[in-house]
């Protein structure tokens, strides 16, 4: 049947060139795979943010966003995140200039702003549960307490895995491989960077307003 | 003493002698059968000394066609414990009847029902469906492999490591009694205190993983590795429907994950999602679920649009009727499947508006489903129709699902949903388009790539014994569930008092047995086609005259599926290639990049399946531990940067010489 693959018919061959003859380069997909990660993982936000919105007034007669936030360390906390995506983005400018110690060290810097920014949430919380106020006291606080306790998660492991790249940027320097890892951890970064910017403004700016 | 104590559960957890059924013997006799077989095929494995091969070839590899392969048996294993599960209903509902109370008591028909859905959609479909796209799309599109190989053997590993969880609670405590979606309240921690809905909820995480991961895998793959000459409307249907499919993938199991997330906060740490007191908002769960759930649906449903237009062109001898129509209904579909989730519970009281709106669109959905059976059907319109096996599966597909789909518009007037909502009506509707949909057009599938992937082709004898046993029994096993849904008779009851009921589910036991015997032909089918693989050998790779770029390759296609990527003009490109005289290349081989096989899969996937275990069972400590190796090991990986290699031009060279010999 398939003999045609076999005997070329005569006079046809040479119309159509059917093969690639050199070596075919697939194009590298790493940046795509991840944006459509980071995709997937704002719906994980979108459905948080979802319940949040449906269970944010349900308070069952405990204490309200009113009660709770303290606005001036939320901000010095948003402070903390901006900055450390203002100082990855001097890394990556680093980068592009072939630096590695400079790209090492804001790498580094963006991982303290990290760290401060989860330190912070950490004694929020524990402020929080010291005052009754945990995430079993009411459906809205249950919604709370996951919504920025996945951000904060997030940033836990963008921080684990910063650390990781810091020790394969000293081995390996800023090597292809390399490099896409630092525009894959800068894409998570930033898009965590946006997702607080939501956070701040629905759960703690509107909460503070109810 | 008390020390003692509080050491044994930090380990322990709640797992005790007690949460083994030595007691039950229905599941007593099926673990010793287990244990027997299981140890029949590690003794054979270990006598035959094909570990090793095993390892090195399968396991680990990152092969796109051999991770297919694993997949399709994952499935095939899974449908028999699935079955087993819809027979023991079947025999169940067919004898609970006034004084006589079945054999299963309550709490483990509940389980079994849950356990059907959860495995025959999860651990059956899935995989079929996963399995199929992992084999043929890299091939259609003339690549090499998928985008991102490693992460295609963890996407396998992870599913079934999700799979283990789920066969594991047959034997170590219980599975959820809640049906397939466990709905709270009753699925919280006061309704349900046992281990079965935690089962649930690690399986589906571990395995909805693995789906995510192949999700973006295959969105990545055809978005950029297609061959030079293959834009999008060039693409065969079966890699467009591909693509939407993995699409709704990335957009809907997200969604799951956070679902299943919060209801187990609520159940491990108190809070209160979904609860009835404290604020907890249950529907807000029903909303969550079926907005992952109803674009599964199509998930499962649009990659077998895909092999049916295959198969209907290949075997009328034309070309697909309506190809760019075929390409936005599928798109129109992947859109509408996210609008449409509400349809599964109009009965909550959103009010007419919220359901009318719900009921439109999700009657408009058949506008383009209906357009794709027109097409298939003017396919064959003074096509040379060759009535081979797969072509009998997907003309049974045809009249089936135009069946189910009708029941379902039926379903979509939310008058009509308030009389038949939760009733068997529903039951025989989505089984009439899942059996009549993804079950036909996987066997279709299978039948119709199987000289692809082996080499030899099935036996038509028993395939056609399997399809109409399939087919007889689907109607048989069904049709009386509509009947019984219009006398409102209610779905998961394990006991009826009222005895004219009695017949109907007799006769829906006949049918269930007739599928039973439907899938032992398809597996007797597996054996005999073994047996006479030479007599069915199919030397060419292009048994069926087959249009798209897997049959211009050899049978099974070598490691790098190409020695040369090939170049492509028309959307049949095969046909093309061969109707204009393409010339096999026998000379000027060159080495091939390829990536390198790891163990790295099975292993992340191994201490996933520790950690949920660990999870439900509350050995706290395991669960730190293994949770603990799991990022260790991920980051371990991250540290090895060799990961491919060439394929010697020799090796290439030798491997084309031999085909030419074949061949010639």
């Amino acid at each position: 049947m398939s003999h045609s693959a076999v005997i070329p018919a005569a006079g046809e061959s040479g119309k159509f060139e059917f093969l690639e003859r050199g070596e075919h380069h697939v194009a590298n997909g790493t940046l795509l795979g991840f944006w459509l990660y980071l995709m997937s993982d704002c719906l994980v936000f979108a459905a948080l943010f979802a319940t949040y919105g449906v269970l944010s007034q349900n308070f069952a007669g405990g204490p309200t966003g009113a009660d709770l936030f303290d606005l001036p360390l939320v901000a010095i906390n948003t402070s903390f995140l901006l900055f450390s995506s203002i100082t990855y983005g001097f890394a990556m400018l680093q980068m592009q200039q072939n630096k590695l110690n400079g790209t090492i060290i804001w790498l580094a810097i963006t991982g303290v702003f990290g760290a401060a920014f989860l330190g912070l949430e950490l004694y929020e919380f524990y402020h929080l549960l010291h005052q009754g106020a945990g995430p079993q006291r009411s459906a809205f606080l249950s919604s709370f307490f996951t919504l920025v306790g996945t951000h904060g998660l997030h940033v836990s492991f963008g921080i684990i895995w910063l650390v990781t790249l810091l020790v394969q940027l000293k081995k390996h320097g800023l090597t292809t491989a390399n490099r896409r890892r630092l525009f894959c951890l800068s894409m998570f970064w930033h898009f965590l960077d946006v997702v607080w910017i939501g956070v701040f403004t629905i759960v703690y700016l509107m909460g503070s307003m109810s | 003493m008390s020390e003692q104590f509080e050491l044994s559960k930090l380990i322990f957890g709640r797992l005790s002698w007690e949460s083994i059924p030595l007691h039950d013997p229905i599941i007593l006799g099926t673990f010793i059968m287990v244990l027997l077989g299981g140890g029949a095929i590690v003794g054979a494995l270990t006598y035959y000394k094909v570990w090793s091969y095993l390892w090195r070839e399968w396991i680990t590899s990152i092969d796109h066609k051999r991770i297919g392969v694993m997949y399709m048996i994952l499935g095939i294993v899974m449908l028999l414990r699935g079955f087993a599960d819809a027979i023991m209903m079947r025999i169940h509902q067919a004898m609970a009847f006034g004084d006589a109370t079945g054999y299963l008591p309550p709490h483990h028909y509940d389980q079994i029902f849950t356990a059907h859905g959860v495995i025959m959609i999860f651990f059956v479909a899935m995989p079929f469906v996963v399995g199929l796209m992992n084999y043929i799309v890299p091939l259609q599109i003339g690549a090499r492999d998928v985008a991102f190989p490693f992460l295609n053997n963890l996407s396998f590993w992870m599913t079934a490591a999700g799979a283990a969880l789920v066969m594991a609670s047959l034997f170590i405590g219980e599975f959820a009694k809640s049906g397939w979606l466990a709905y709270p309240p009753l699925t919280g921690i006061l309704q349900s205190p046992g281990v079965g809905v935690d089962y649930y909820i690690w399986s589906l995480q571990i395995a909805g993983v693995g789906t995510l991961l192949s999700g973006i895998n295959f969105v990545v793959t055809i978005v950029k590795m297609r061959a030079p000459g293959m834009n999008m409307m060039k693409m065969p249907v079966f890699v467009w429907t591909a693509l939407c499919t993995n699409i709704l993938i990335v957009a809907a199991f997200p969604v799951l994950t956070a679902v299943m997330t919060l209801l187990s906060l609520d159940r491990y740490l108190g809070m209160n999602f979904f609860t009835n007191d404290l604020g907890g908002n249950a529907m807000m769960y029903v909303n969550l679920i079926w907005i992952w759930g109803h674009p599964e649906v199509y998930i499962l449903i649009l990659p077998i649009f895909g092999v049916f237009s295959e198969i209907v062109s290949t075997y009328s001898g034309k070309r697909l009727f309506g190809y760019s129509s075929m390409v936005y209904a599928t798109l129109v579909i992947t859109i509408l499947s996210y609008l449409v989730w509400l349809h599964h519970f109009f009965t909550m009281g959103s009010g007419a508006t919220v359901n009318s709106f719900f009921g439109i669109t999700t009657m408009i959905i058949s506008i383009p489903t209906g357009a794709k059976i027109f097409n298939w059907l003017f396919t064959m319109y003074r096509g040379r129709i060759k009535f081979d096996v797969p072509m009998l599966w997907t003309i049974g597909f045809m009249i089936t699902f135009v069946i189910g789909g009708m029941t379902g518009v039926l379903l979509a007037v939310p008058p009509a949903d308030f009389v038949l909502h939760n009733s068997l009506f529903l039951i025989a509707h989505f089984h009439n388009v899942i059996i009549g949909g993804v079950v036909f057009g996987t066997f279709a599938a299978i039948t119709y790539w199987y000289p692809k992937v082996t080499g030899y082709k099935l036996d038509p004898f028993w395939g056609k014994a399997s399809f109409w046993c399939w087919f007889i029994g689907f109607y048989l096993a069904f049709m009386p569930l509509y009947m019984l849904g219009f006398m409102g008779v209610t779905r998961r009851m394990s006991h009826f008092d009222d005895p004219s009921l009695q017949i109907w589910f007799q006769i829906a036991l006949g049918g269930a047995v007739l599928i039973g015997l439907g899938i032992a032909c398809f597996l007797i089918q597996l054996y005999v086609s073994y047996k006479k693989r030479d007599s069915l050998r199919d030397e060419t790779g292009d048994p069926w005259d087959g249009r798209t770029l897997e049959w211009s390759t050899s049978s099974p296609p070598p490691k790098y599926n190409f020695a040369f990527t090939p170049k492509v003009y028309d959307n049949d490109a095969w046909w093309h290639m061969k109707a204009n005289g393409f010339v096999r290349p026998t000379s000027d081989f060159l080495a091939i990049h390829m990536p390198k096989n790891t163990a790295a899969g099975i292993v992340v996937a191994g201490i996933s399946t520790v950690f949920g275990f660990a999870m439900i069972w509350h050995m706290w400590l395991l669960a730190g531990l293994s949770f603990t190796s799991l990022i260790v090991t991920i980051i371990i990986h991250t540290f090895n940067y060799k990961r491919d290699y060439y394929i010697p031009v020799e090796e290439v060279a030798r491997t084309e010489a031999q085909r030419t010999e074949v061949l010639a």
